[in-house]
């Protein structure tokens, strides 16, 4: 599904992903961990196509196709999902008027008829109801004063009305409380299938312990330098990056 | 002073004396004598340079190219051609001018409650001869500034509304311009008079657009008096053509406790001038002066707005935003006046611009002269560009480019929207900006 070779991205000058390699197949779980500014957040928005980090290097191919020489739109609409580690406050943007735009934009690009607001609304309240928010902000701006908490439900929120093929997490588990996490973790577990798959990058355990990864890879200074099964997350908890942080990049 | 400004000049006199044998037995009347002084007045006056600190970011020059024919008759246009300017859902009393010339066929007007005059001016010089007579001109002088004398030396008509005491007007009143110019270079001169007694309410809309993208001038002069305790929204949209010259005066008298609201909406012309200026003459008024304006193109639109706290225990809120792209030039000049005794005053003035070209520019100039100690006075601009981050996060959701800059500015513009109360004219314009931002995003 996704096949990144030797990618390589910088930002103002500044190298940040040296050489990343990951394949990613339909219905898998993968976990990216690793110390702060490693280059976690920043491989995450390359995937989703964020234009100021510049590739210098390597290939990225999405369902056969070159996924960075696609707009963000276009990702999105192929089913390409980033949570954002920080959401966006956009004020006078209903949450509501976003959400039932990006979802027709995506079903008109699949072919499908596009839903009217009832319709939307009848959807967009089934999906707030998997993930126990209050229908109040579909009403409310996007982000707009919510707390740290209710942004990254209201991530998961979205990616439960766009369903996405491909869906990152970055540090969706950060900031939520056990409740909260309960609920996000269902809310993946929900729309996990074995035609999609799931990138999600923790700096935690606990968040793996209801989102089973099929594999976990440890990103330090914008290489993998060790990757493994779920008892590596398991490992680093308990002793940290220390250990890996002077293997050599591998091939995940 | 150049030729060009001195022939036009001559260009209007002249067009006077043949607009006079126009008028039939409308010279006859007191307000001829009038129009007469103002024309007078005019040619001494004459047209400001940027000399004139009033006129220092906007330029007229281009105005002064032309040779605009006072309106006398207006085309027949087909009450359908006027679909796209009423508001779908909107319950509202509807007077249509066309070129400026008022048209029966196009107006409806139900029932209004007693006591209510609403009319043509070019009618009320007549019927009401005694009250327009006292309070035409009395807030807006000929004497002082050109394009309000040229609008009172070719006013012919425009609308005359006076409110009794305690009236509450139920249904909104919509006060409709179009133009079609048929190739025809015409000027308007477009002159208002609304008296609302005490404690009376209203909703005013007035709508400026054209049919056919030529090139126009409209001068207009609207008299506000608003009486204790009154209560006035005054909703403008200008959607006028591309080539349009739109210059027009808003004046606001407040009495005691009264609330006034302008929500000024101005999308199109090629040079657009607004000048709004309220007068707090008794305590406790509250006015809100609100304003959205979208530019392309080579457009020039210039807000001056003026309030004047002449007494103790008003407020007043000012709020403008406005979108350049192009090479569109914005002009905000945000004048607030608190006079020695205005103690208590509370002025609060904000002023935001969003640039989207490098060649889009604003001029912003808020000018505070407070002579009293005792007050709460704030003023800000900002000039910025759309968020960036916003934009990702919203394409990263699926939703187009050229969409994703549109919902950013229209939320950049939605306290202003959020201003006009009445649903059917809110939904409506928030969808023609909307159109406007896609032919141009
Ligand atoms: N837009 C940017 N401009 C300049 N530097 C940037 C930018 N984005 C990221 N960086 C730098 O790139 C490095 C990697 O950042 P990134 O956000 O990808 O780390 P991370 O692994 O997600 O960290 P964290 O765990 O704290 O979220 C950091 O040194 C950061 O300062
Ligand atoms: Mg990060």
């Amino acid at each position: 599904m996704l096949s990144i070779k030797n990618l390589h991205v910088s930002v103002e000058d500044t190298e940040i992903l040296k050489g990343v390699n990951l394949e990613v197949k339909p219905g898998e779980i993968h976990a990216i961990m690793g110390p702060n500014g490693s280059g976690k957040s920043t491989f995450a928005n390359v995937l989703a196509g964020r234009e100021e980090y510049e590739v210098t290097d390597g290939e990225v191919t999405y369902l056969g196709q070159d996924l960075l020489d696609m707009a963000p739109e276009e990702r999105a609409r192929e089913g390409v999902f980033l949570a954002f580690q920080y959401p966006v406050e956009i004020p006078g943007v209903s949450t509501s008027h976003f959400m039932k735009t990006a979802l027709n934009a995506i079903r008109e690009h699949r072919g499908e008829e596009q839903l009217d607001a009832m319709q939307f609304l009848k959807l967009a309240r089934e999906k707030m109801q998997l993930i126990e928010m209050d229908e109040k902000f579909l009403h409310r701006s996007v982000n707009d004063g919510f707390s740290g908490g209710e942004k990254k439900r209201n991530e998961i929120f979205q990616m439960a009305v766009l369903e996405p093929k491909l869906a990152i997490l970055d540090e969706t588990d950060s900031g939520l409380d056990i409740d909260a996490l309960r609920i996000v973790a269902n809310g993946v577990n929900k729309l996990r299938s074995s035609d999609n798959a799931f990138i999600v990058v923790t700096h935690y355990q606990r968040l793996l312990n209801y989102i089973v990864p099929d594999y976990v890879h440890v990103l330090v200074d914008g290489r993998i330098v060790e990757s493994g099964d779920k008892n590596l997350a398991l490992r680093l908890e308990e002793q940290g990056y220390d250990w890996v942080k002077d293997n050599d990049a591998v091939t995940a | 002073m150049d030729s060009e400004k001195k022939d036009i000049r001559e260009w209007y006199q002249t067009a006077f004396a043949d607009f006079e044998n126009t008028l039939n037995g409308g010279a006859s009347l007191p307000f001829h004598a009038v129009r007469k002084k103002a024309i007078a007045r005019f040619a001494e006056l004459g047209f400001p340079s940027t000399r004139n600190e009033d006129w220092k970011y906007t330029n007229v020059a281009p105005l002064l190219k032309h040779q605009f024919q006072p309106v006398t008759e207006a085309p027949d246009i087909a009450a359908e051609s006027l679909a796209p300017f009423l508001f779908k859902g909107l319950d509202a009393d509807r007077l249509v001018f066309v070129n400026g010339v008022y048209s029966e066929a196009l107006s409806s007007v139900s029932n209004l409650p007693d006591g209510i005059i609403l009319d043509t001016l070019e009618n009320a010089f007549t019927t009401h001869a005694e009250t327009v007579t006292q309070a035409l001109g009395k807030t807006v002088s000929y004497e002082d500034e050109t394009f309000s004398a040229l609008n009172t030396a070719f006013a012919r008509t425009g609308v005359f509304l006076s409110v009794p005491a305690g009236v509450v007007l139920e249904r909104p009143l919509y006060i409709l311009h179009v133009s079609k110019t048929d190739g025809r270079e015409f000027l308007a001169a477009p002159r208002n008079l609304f008296l609302f007694g005490d404690n009376s309410q209203a909703r005013l809309v007035e709508g400026h657009y054209n049919l056919d993208g030529g090139t126009s001038f409209k001068n207009s002069v609207t008299e506000i008096s608003v009486g204790a305790g009154a209560l006035v929204e005054h909703i403008r949209i200008q959607d006028e053509s591309k080539e349009a010259f739109h210059f027009a005066t808003t004046q606001v008298e407040q009495a005691t406790g009264s609330n006034y609201t302008s929500v000024a909406i101005d999308l199109g012309g090629t040079l657009v001038r607004n000048n709004l200026n309220v007068h707090l003459a008794e305590e406790r008024c509250e006015a809100h002066l609100i304003g959205f304006y979208f530019g392309s193109g080579r457009q020039l639109i210039d807000n001056h707005t003026m309030i004047d706290h002449a007494v103790p225990n008003c407020e007043s809120n000012e709020l403008y935003k406005g979108i350049l792209d192009d090479r569109a030039h914005g002009v905000f000049n945000g004048k607030v006046m608190v006079r020695p005794d205005a103690q208590k005053t509370n002025a609060f003035q904000q002023n935001q611009a969003i640039l989207l070209s490098d060649d889009a520019h604003i001029d912003s100039k808020p000018q505070l002269e407070i002579f009293a100690d005792d007050v709460k006075c704030s003023h800000g601009a900002t000039v910025g560009e759309l968020d960036d981050e916003s934009l990702f996060y919203l394409r990263a959701r699926g939703i187009g480019e050229q969409e994703a800059h549109a919902m950013l500015r229209l939320a950049f513009a939605r306290d202003i929207f959020n201003y006009i109360k009445i649903d059917a004219v809110r939904e409506r314009l928030e969808e023609l900006v909307v159109e406007r931002f896609n032919n141009k995003a």
